[in-house]
C-alpha cells in the first residue's frame, strides 16, 4: 500500500462527502453546459463548471497530502481568516461600484459606453447593492458568526470541512449573481435579482450554513446559548424562509435562465416587500446586533449592560420586524389596512431598536474613556449611534403622510445609507479591526493612526452623503407635489433631476471618502497580517526577555 | 364555505395573532425577569470576556 493510499483510507467522512458532492456538481455543470440551448444559462454553467473543477482538483491535492482534517482541541479559524480577507475584498469592490454609479448620476456620460450594455447603469446598480449587502455584509456575518459561535459555545465548528463549503459556496453565489447582472440575467426583484438556479445554489449553501451553526450549538460546552447566537440563528433561519418564499418561481425551461414568479399582482408585490424589508431586518440588523452583543463587551472589556434587556430586545425585535414590510407599498393597490398594519409595526419598532441601542451604549459604562483613546471603540459607538438614528428615521418615514413626501425620493437613499454606511459598515470595520490581530496572533494593529484616519474620513463621508440626500430628497419631493394656480404640475420631471445635480455631486464625494476609508483599512489590515507574530507567552515571561526589553 | 369567509379568517388572524404574540411577549418578559435566572444572566453577561484560546474538550 502506497503512502497516498494509506492517507486516503482514513480520510474523514465529511471530506469524502464534500469530495463526492463537488465531483457530482462538476458533472451536473458539465451536462448543463453541453445541453442548454440558452446562451445565458450556458454562461452561468461555464462559471459553475470552472468553480467545481478547481474545487475538485484542490481537494484532490489536499486529500493526497493528508490535509483537511479537523483538530477538536483547536478552533476552526482558517475559514474565518478567509472570511476576513473576503470581507475586505468585497468592501472595496462593492463601494467602488457604488462610487461609480453615484458618479454616473452626477455626470451621466462618465463611464458610459452606448455599445457595451454590460456596463449600463441599470446593470451596475444591482451589482453595487448586492456586492455591499450580500458580498461585504454576508461575508462579515459568516466570518463573525463562526468566530462568536465557537467562542461562546466553547466548541469547534461542527461539520469538519463543510464550513469551507459554506465559505466558497457563498463566494460562488456572489460571482454567479454579479456576472449574471452584468450579462443581463435578472428576475428584477429588488435585492433578490439572481435567477432561479442561482437561488437554488444559495439555498444549498445556506442550509449547510444552518447545519454547521446548529451543529456547533448542539455540541456546546457552555450550558446556555449566548444571546449573540440567538440573533445569528434568527438571521440564518429567517433569511432561509424569506429567500425561498420570495424566489418561488417557474423556470421557462429546465436549462434556461429565465423564470416567472409564482405569485402575481399585488400579492407578488407584497411578498417582494415582505422579503425586501426583512432583508433590512434579518440581514442588516439582527445579525449585526449579534456582532454588537459580542464584540462591544469584548473590546470594551465590560460585561453586557443588561442581559435581561438583551432577551426582551431579541424577542420583541424579531416578532415586530417581520410585519413591517407593507410600509413600502403605501398608496398602492395593497389594501389600506395592510398598509396601516405595516406602518403601525414600524412605529412599534422604535421600542426594541432603541432598547437594544441603549443596551449597547450602556455596556460602555466604566469604559467611556476608551472612546477617546481607542478608535475602534469609537467606531463601535458611532455605529450604534447611526443604528439609533436610522431606526428613528425609518419608522418616521413609514408614516403614510411622511411617506407621501419621502417615497421614491433621495431621502430613502439617504436613510438606507445612514444605516448601511454608519451602522453596518462601521460595526463591520470595527469587528475586522478586532478580529485581524486575534486571528493572525498579533499583539496589535499595524497602525492606530491609520484607524483614526479611516474613522474621520469615513465619518465625514457619511455626513456629506446623508445630508446631501436629505436636501435632495425633500427638495424633489416638494417639487413633485408643487402645483400652479391653474392646477397643473409646476415642475417637469427633468427639472427635478437637474435640481439634484449639486447634492448628487456631494453624495459622490461622500461615497468616495467612505471608499477611501475602506482602502486605508485594507492596507492597515494587510500590514497587520504581514507583521511578525507576537512572541509566545512563555518566552516574554522569562526574566531574560524582560531584561532585553528593559534595555 | 360560509364558515371560512374572508372576514372570519381575518378576524381570527387579527385577534388570535394579537393574543398569541401578546402571550409570547409576556412569557419572554417573565423568563427575562424571573429572579432565579438573575445569577445565570449575570454570568452570561461576562461570557464574551472569558478566555477564548481553545475549545473545552
Amino acid at each position: 500500500m502506497t503512502q497516498a493510499q494509506a492517507l486516503r483510507d482514513d480520510t474523514p467522512l465529511d471530506v469524502v462527502a464534500l469530495y463526492m458532492f463537488t465531483g457530482l456538481a462538476a458533472l451536473g455543470a458539465l451536462l448543463a453546459t453541453a445541453l442548454s440551448p440558452d446562451p445565458s444559462f450556458r454562461f452561468s454553467s461555464w462559471i459553475m463548471l470552472a468553480a467545481f473543477l478547481v474545487a475538485f482538483l484542490a481537494m484532490s491535492v489536499q486529500m493526497a497530502n493528508g490535509k483537511l482534517r479537523s483538530d477538536p482541541t483547536r478552533y476552526a479559524d482558517g475559514v474565518i481568516r478567509a472570511g476576513v480577507i473576503a470581507t475586505m475584498f468585497w468592501a472595496v469592490a462593492g463601494l467602488s461600484a457604488g462610487v461609480l454609479v453615484a458618479a454616473q448620476l452626477s455626470w451621466p456620460t462618465i463611464f458610459y459606453f452606448p455599445d457595451l450594455e454590460w456596463l449600463n447603469f441599470g446593470r451596475l446598480r444591482p451589482l453595487h447593492t448586492s456586492a455591499v449587502i450580500f458580498a461585504f455584509g454576508g461575508n462579515a456575518l459568516i466570518a463573525t458568526s463562526f468566530w462568536v459561535v465557537q467562542r461562546t459555545c466553547k466548541a469547534r465548528l461542527a461539520g469538519g470541512v463543510w464550513p469551507w463549503f459554506v465559505f466558497w459556496g457563498y463566494q460562488l453565489f456572489i460571482v454567479l449573481a454579479a456576472t449574471g447582472y452584468l450579462a443581463g440575467i435578472t428576475q428584477s426583484r429588488e435585492y433578490a435579482e439572481p435567477e432561479w438556479y442561482v437561488d437554488l445554489w444559495l439555498t444549498i449553501v445556506w442550509v449547510a450554513y444552518l447545519l454547521v451553526f446548529l451543529g456547533t450549538i448542539w455540541k456546546r460546552k457552555e450550558p446556555h446559548i449566548y444571546v449573540a447566537n440567538w440573533f445569528y440563528l434568527a438571521f440564518i433561519v429567517t433569511v432561509a424562509i424569506l429567500h425561498v418564499i420570495n424566489n418561488a418561481a417557474v423556470p421557462a425551461g429546465l436549462l434556461e435562465a429565465k423564470s416567472y414568479s409564482a405569485a402575481a399582482g399585488v400579492q407578488d408585490a407584497l411578498i417582494q416587500w415582505w422579503y425586501g424589508h426583512n432583508a433590512v431586518a434579518f440581514f442588516l440588523t439582527v445579525p449585526f446586533l449579534a456582532m454588537m452583543y459580542y464584540f462591544v463587551p469584548k473590546r470594551a472589556e465590560r460585561p453586557v449592560y443588561s442581559y435581561r434587556l438583551s432577551i426582551v430586545h431579541f424577542w420583541s425585535l424579531i416578532f415586530i420586524y417581520i410585519w413591517a414590510g407593507p410600509h413600502h407599498l403605501h398608496f398602492t393597490a395593497l389594501p389600506q389596512w395592510a398598509q396601516t398594519l405595516g406602518m403601525t409595526f414600524s412605529i412599534m419598532l422604535w421600542m426594541p431598536s432603541w432598547g437594544g441601542m441603549i443596551n449597547g451604549f450602556m455596556t460602555l459604562s466604566g469604559a467611556w474613556d476608551k472612546v477617546r483613546t481607542d478608535p475602534v471603540i469609537r467606531m463601535f459607538v458611532v455605529a450604534m449611534a447611526f443604528y439609533g438614528m436610522a431606526t428613528f428615521e425609518g419608522p418616521l418615514m413609514s408614516i403614510r403622510a411622511v411617506n407621501a413626501l419621502s417615497h421614491y425620493t433621495d431621502w430613502t437613499i439617504g436613510h438606507v445609507h445612514s444605516g448601511a454606511l454608519g451602522w453596518n459598515g462601521f460595526i463591520t470595520f470595527a469587528c475586522l479591526y478586532c478580529m485581524t490581530p486575534w486571528l493572525w496572533k498579533k499583539e496589535r494593529l499595524y497602525s492606530n493612526a491609520l484607524v483614526e484616519w479611516h474613522f474621520w474620513i469615513a465619518t465625514t463621508g457619511i455626513l456629506l452623503y446623508i445630508s446631501s440626500m436629505w436636501i435632495s430628497g425633500v427638495m424633489e419631493g416638494l417639487m413633485w407635489r408643487e402645483y400652479t394656480p391653474q392646477g397643473y404640475l409646476a415642475n417637469a420631471f427633468v427639472e427635478t433631476v437637474a435640481a439634484k445635480h449639486i447634492p448628487n455631486m456631494i453624495r459622490t464625494l461622500g461615497g468616495l471618502m467612505f471608499l477611501s476609508g475602506a482602502l486605508i483599512m485594507t492596507y492597515n489590515l494587510w500590514r497587520t497580517i504581514r507583521m511578525p507574530s507576537s512572541a509566545p507567552e512563555s518566552a516574554s515571561a522569562t526574566p531574560a526577555a524582560q531584561l532585553i526589553a528593559a534595555e | 364555505m360560509s364558515g371560512l369567509s374572508y372576514e372570519a379568517v381575518a378576524a381570527f388572524a387579527q385577534q388570535g395573532g394579537t393574543i398569541y404574540f401578546g402571550l409570547i411577549f409576556v412569557a419572554g418578559l417573565i423568563y427575562a425577569l424571573w429572579p432565579r435566572h438573575k445569577a445565570t444572566f449575570q454570568r452570561l453577561a461576562q461570557l464574551p470576556l472569558e478566555d477564548d484560546e481553545a475549545p473545552h474538550v
